[in-house]
C-alpha cells in the first residue's frame, strides 16, 4: 500500500476552517449520544410487542442488501473527497452523484420495508416494539435524506464550478456527516437486525 | 508562521481495498447467524464485528487516524458518553 506525499498546513489565523471542522466533530458527537439514547430506548421496547408482530418479521437478506448500498456509498464518498482535494472536477461529479444515487437506493429500501411491515400489521402504535424500531430506524432514515439533499446540492454547485469558490470544506463536512450516517446504521444493523433474530 | 505536518492520507487504491475489507466483514456478519455451532458466541462476535467495521469507517474514511487528536477528542467524547447516557436511559425507565 502506498501513500501520497504528506500535505504541510500553514496555521493562519483568519482561517476559521479547523473551527468549522472541529464544531462539526462536535455536532457528530452530541449525534453520537441522540441515537446513543434511541438504541437504549429500543433495546429496553424490544421484548415488548403485545399483540403486533416482533423481530421475526425483519428479512435479513434484504436489510443486508441495503447495509451494503449504504457502506458502499462511503467508498464514493471518500473517492468524491479525494477526487475534490486532486481538483478533479470530473471526478467529484461522478462520485458525488454515485453517492446520493447509493444513499437514494437505501432510503428506497427502507420505504419498501417499512411499507412491507405495515401489511404485516406493525405500525408506529402497534407496540412500544414498533414505536421504538420506527422512531430510531426512521429518524435515521430522516439524516439519510438530508444527506442526500447535502450531496445534491453539492453535485449541482460542482457543475458550474461554483464548489471551488471557498467552499472547499464543504465537501469534507458533508463528507463527514454522510460517514457518520453509515457507522450509525453499522450500529443500527447489528443491534437491531443480527442480534434479535 | 507555525508548520504542523499530518500523516497523509490514503490513495484511492487504499480507500477500495478498505471497502472490500468492509464488504467481507459485512458478508460474515451477515452468515453469524445462520451457523448454530456459533450461538454461545454470537452476541460478542456480532458486537466486535460492529466495533471493527465502526472503527474502520472512523479511522479511513472519515480520517481521524491522519487529522488532528482535537477532533479525535471531541468526537470520543460524544461516543463514550453513550454509555452512561445508556446507563441513565435504563434506569430511568427501571430496566434494572
Amino acid at each position: 500500500m502506498t501513500s501520497q506525499a504528506a500535505p504541510v498546513e500553514t496555521y493562519d489565523p483568519h482561517d476559521v476552517r479547523p473551527i468549522r471542522k472541529a464544531a462539526m466533530w462536535v455536532f457528530l458527537g452530541s449525534e453520537a449520544m441522540f441515537f446513543g439514547s434511541m438504541i437504549a430506548t429500543f433495546l429496553l421496547y424490544r421484548n415488548t410487542t403485545g399483540d403486533g408482530p416482533g423481530s421475526e418479521i425483519f428479512s435479513i437478506p434484504f436489510t443486508s442488501a441495503s447495509s451494503f448500498v449504504l457502506l458502499m456509498s462511503s467508498l464514493t464518498m471518500v473517492l468524491a473527497h479525494h477526487a475534490f482535494e486532486n481538483r478533479d472536477a470530473r471526478g467529484t461529479r461522478i462520485w458525488l452523484a454515485a453517492t446520493a444515487l447509493l444513499g437514494i437506493t437505501f432510503l428506497a429500501g427502507q420505504i419498501f420495508e417499512f411499507t412491507e411491515f405495515a401489511h404485516e400489521g406493525l405500525a408506529l402504535s402497534t407496540s412500544s416494539f414498533s414505536g421504538a424500531f420506527y422512531m430510531l430506524t426512521g429518524f435515521h432514515g430522516a439524516h439519510v435524506a438530508l444527506g442526500v439533499l447535502m450531496l445534491l446540492a453539492m453535485f449541482f454547485l460542482s457543475l458550474d464550478g461554483r464548489l471551488y469558490e471557498k467552499r472547499g470544506l464543504n465537501v469534507e463536512l458533508v463528507g463527514l456527516y454522510w460517514h457518520f450516517v453509515d457507522i450509525v446504521w453499522i450500529v443500527i444493523f447489528t443491534v437491531v437486525y443480527l442480534l434479535q433474530v | 508562521m507555525a508548520q504542523a505536518v499530518h500523516r497523509s492520507h490514503p490513495t484511492p487504491a487504499v480507500y477500495w481495498a478498505i471497502a472490500l475489507f468492509l464488504a467481507v466483514v459485512t458478508a460474515i456478519e451477515v452468515a453469524v447467524p445462520y451457523f448454530s455451532v456459533l450461538d454461545p458466541v454470537r452476541v460478542p462476535l456480532l458486537i466486535v464485528l460492529a466495533i471493527v467495521k465502526f472503527g474502520t469507517v472512523v479511522a479511513y474514511f472519515m480520517h481521524l487516524r491522519y487529522d488532528k487528536k482535537l477532533y479525535r477528542t471531541l468526537f470520543l467524547f460524544g461516543v463514550i458518553g453513550v454509555i452512561p447516557l445508556f446507563v441513565v436511559v435504563l434506569a430511568t425507565m427501571h430496566a434494572f
